[in-house]
């Protein structure tokens, strides 16, 4: 069978069941008793071993296999969940993941897992309360070599066991036959039929698998296996079989009263080695056996996945390059358009007119599908945290909840790979800085359990994600005591400082107030990159905070990086941009409404003083100075909840603009963010206003 | 016999120039440029490559030789060196030729007042014609540009 073909699939699905299974062992640890949840993680962790050994990972199986024993167990009321049975089941997530990883990274999936699997063994056997772990290592070791049969198939119920068993005990001579048929063989049925044919001639078939139906249907990959009575002897029958054309290999085995009965007992037939050593309960492996033999089949015909319409899901997957290309030659087009619409205005003949305004809209529809097809939910950065905070608050001896919401939120693809590290920073900050002790927790008569609230939502051209806690908070002083001492400001300014401004201390380089350095945070590097990755992604982050209530982290993100709306407007000859994310509003403002305040300009504004800024004066304009006008125009802009009006000559429209880079030469320029491509062929630079306002 | 060399050949204050054909993207017309603000004054802003902005600075104004308005045949040479790419206004470019790398000479101190280190060489072609032979990276370096920077301060 041709593994690659299926790779990329297994390792797509692996990767849903693993996360599949840690958020529902997570959700069972909240709630052990229920037993709905233990159903699920066995149903995911049965499939996963399904397609581990159909695709030959078989460390992944046998720890696998041992896993879903202990669930099977929980799941029959015949063992009661406990932390160490947690911690063992993370611990072998943790090594399938590995493992996965493994495969992903092009290796072959192999661990050594005996150490997991003797301790899952012994939860298996109940005596691992005893501390008796040691003992079962040799059956593990025996799973692990597990044959080289390419799957595991061939299982027999009560009642084919009782006849080969019969057979044999009357003289019979009964086998196990694996079959695999040439890779480029055309009517594979019809080699079977062959097979089968000739096997009838010579004895009786007692069962084959897939099942006769599928084999004459070709719902089988390359192999089969059939139990059989015959009267040859082994080899002889063997070279019957293979005589038949287009028969690759034939495996003939021999069947005793012994191994007949392990394979009654085993669920596979590669657990021959290990079953002496495992004495199971008769009725859950009847059922476990009979799933498994369910699972195999539909894993096998997820893998051979022609022959099985319904399981094609409406999605398809697509290499993210050609999405940037389109991306990009989308880019291109929208410039044209402006460009066409600016024509078609000059012009005024009224087909024309239509015929660009027709395509104006359709290509903003496009325009909202090409971004949308970059689209991601936050929910594939968030997926991992509860893990992550369970670990975390565990190894800190802390209670914890992470509460999510708004997981479904979407963000540009470009962002979503980017956040991951910044948000990781801030929740395990909040872990080990924010949440106190228990004994803390208690002592300030708050409830032992601590909250860490990750929310994302929408607002506006932004997503904002806020990770806020019920902790003891920011310590004023202590910021500042730290600030002063590594340097960050000197105690003049220190003292000139709002609440929010010492705050923002935190977010300076080589800042860390931790008393004792953990290995989860407090090196002092973190939080700064953690700024400086979000402003590399034109974002912003702020942090409030109360003593002794908690703090709160709020990470503001743009929708998008590549088309955003935006206000064009002109300075004497000159054209800028401002993106209409932060404008609160446009508005004309009379010369004698300037007010002076310390020699600083400033309106008044919806009730409030405003600062006014030049934006001439600021951009250097060659050719326009608002000073000799008596009305001038005003753009409101906002950062956070500061606002500000500069003063621009003219407005021009709001258009979508294509942000373009300056390039490496021209770096750091500022108040200018970027620069984007006009109708008319002309650059205009976008205008950052989150430089404008201090 | 040394290596051929191809060089694309331009014209700034009475002097002849040379780039590598193979670190020239292409030569444009002057077109419309756009300003940058609160950058040094031969950095004469940004202009639409078909699709992709690029920087553009005035050669004359970065070695120091007097800005002069643009004419007829000034042109915009758009170099790519390493992952900067950037356009050089120059007064014409007028020729694609092969030299002999056996003929490039080290620079003297100063040439047509340019400083040596913005100079890979002196290339003879014939009796009476010279060619300066730019060096791209020391021109394009931006630690220089802000120490200029500092310099205007």
């Amino acid at each position: 069978m041709d593994m690659n073909a299926y790779l990329s699939m297994f390792i797509d699905e692996s990767n849903d069941h693993l996360q599949a299974l840690n958020e529902n062992l997570l959700q069972l640890e909240g709630a052990p008793e229920d037993l709905s949840i233990v159903q699920s993680i066995f149903r995911s962790a049965h499939t996963l071993k399904g397609m581990s050994a159909t695709m030959g990972y078989e460390d992944l199986a046998s720890l696998t296999h041992e896993m879903e024993n202990v669930l099977d167990l929980v799941r029959n009321s015949k063992l009661k969940m406990d932390s160490f049975i947690f911690d063992t089941l993370f611990k072998g997530l943790d090594a399938l993941e590995a493992m996965v990883q493994d495969i992903v990274g092009g290796g072959t999936g192999k661990a050594d897992v005996t150490a997991i699997v003797a301790v899952l063994q012994s939860i298996f056997k109940g005596d691992y309360k005893s501390n008796a772990v040691a003992a079962p290592v040799a059956s593990a070791a025996a799973v692990a070599p597990a044959v080289n049969k390419p799957a595991a198939k061939g299982l027999l119920d009560e009642f084919q066991t009782s006849i080969l068993q019969q057979s044999i005990e009357s003289g019979h001579l009964a086998y196990h036959i694996t079959v695999s048929i040439n890779e480029d063989c055309v009517l594979k049925a019809a080699r079977a039929y062959m097979v089968f044919d000739l096997l009838e001639r010579t004895g009786e078939i007692v069962k084959s698998d897939p099942s006769v139906q599928d084999l004459e249907q070709e719902k089988f990959d390359r192999s089969f296996v059939v139990f059989t009575i015959s009267k040859f002897a082994q080899d002889e029958l063997q070279q019957q079989i293979t005589s038949i054309s287009e028969i690759e290999t034939a495996t003939v085995t021999l069947l005793d009263a012994e191994s007949l009965q392990m394979l009654h007992v085993a669920e596979a037939p590669r657990a021959q080695e290990a079953a002496p050593a495992e004495t199971k309960d008769e009725s859950t492996t009847d059922s476990a056996k009979k799933e498994a033999a369910n699972q195999i089949g539909s894993a096998r015909s997820q893998t051979a996945a022609s022959s099985a319409p319904a399981a094609v899901s409406r999605t398809i997957r697509v290499d993210i390059d050609r999405l940037d290309t389109l991306m990009n030659l989308f880019s291109e087009m929208l410039i044209d358009r402006v460009r066409l619409e600016q024509l078609a205005s000059e012009i005024k003949r009224s087909d024309l007119t239509e015929t660009v305004e027709h395509m104006a809209r359709v290509s903003s529809d496009l325009q909202n599908i090409v971004l949308k097809l970059r689209m991601v939910p936050v929910d594939t950065v968030f997926n991992r945290f509860p893990r992550m905070i369970r670990d975390l608050a565990k190894s800190l001896d802390k209670k914890i909840d992470l509460v999510i919401t708004g997981a479904d939120t979407e963000l540009d693809r470009t962002v979503i790979d980017e956040i991951g590290d910044p948000l990781v920073h801030l929740l395990r900050n909040s872990v080990d800085h924010g949440i106190e002790t228990i004994d803390k927790r208690i002592a300030a008569g708050k409830p032992e359990t601590g909250t860490i609230h990750l929310r994302a939502f929408h607002s506006g051209n932004n997503v904002f994600i806020e990770v806020e806690e019920d902790g003891n908070g920011i310590n004023r002083d202590r910021v500042l005591q730290t600030a002063i001492k590594n340097g960050v400001v000197t105690e003049a300014q220190a003292k000139a400082l709002s609440n929010d401004e010492i705050h923002m201390l935190i977010f300076a380089a080589g800042f860390s107030t931790a008393d004792k350095i953990s290995d989860i945070s407090g090196r002092g590097v973190g939080l700064d990159v953690v700024r400086s990755k979000i402003t590399s992604l034109g974002g912003n982050v702020s942090v409030e905070s109360a003593l002794g209530k908690g703090t709160k982290f709020s990470v503001q993100l743009p929708l998008t990086l590549s088309i955003i709306s935006a206000m064009l407007i002109k300075l004497g000859s000159e054209k800028y941009a401002i993106p209409l994310s932060s404008i609160v509003e446009t508005a004309i403002i009379k010369r004698e409404q300037v007010l002076e305040v310390h020699g600083n300009k400033m309106i008044e504004f919806r009730n409030s003083v405003i600062p006014l800024i030049s934006l001439s004066r600021v951009l250097e304009s060659p050719d326009y100075d608002e000073r000799d006008e008596v009305e001038t125009e005003i753009v409101v802009i906002r950062k956070g909840d500061k606002w500000a009006a500069i003063t621009v000559d003219e407005f021009i429209g709001q258009s979508e603009i294509v942000l373009k880079s300056l390039g490496k030469y021209l770096t750091n320029i500022e108040a200018v963010s970027g620069a984007t491509i006009l109708g008319d062929g002309q650059v205009a630079l976008i205008i950052d206003p989150n430089a404008l306002i201090k | 016999m040394g290596e051929e060399l191809k060089v694309i050949v331009f014209g700034l204050a009475h002097e002849e120039y040379g780039i590598e054909v193979d670190k020239v993207r292409t030569i444009e017309r002057l077109s419309p440029i756009t300003r940058v603000p609160k950058t040094p004054s031969f950095i004469k802003g940004v202009i639409n490559l078909r699709g992709i902005v690029v920087p553009v600075i005035d050669l004359r104004g970065r070695f120091g030789l007097g800005e002069t308005e643009p004419t007829e045949n000034s042109r915009i040479i758009v170099v790519a060196a390493g992952e900067l790419e950037v356009g050089f206004i120059v007064d014409a470019a007028n020729d694609v030729i092969d030299i002999d790398t056996d003929t490039i000479d080290s620079p003297p101190e100063i040439v047509g007042g340019i400083k040596a280190k913005y100079l890979r060489g002196i290339a003879r072609l014939g009796d009476s014609r010279l060619l300066i032979m730019l060096n791209l990276s020391e021109v394009l370096n931006k630690n220089e540009i802000i120490q200029l920077e500092q310099l205007e301060v």
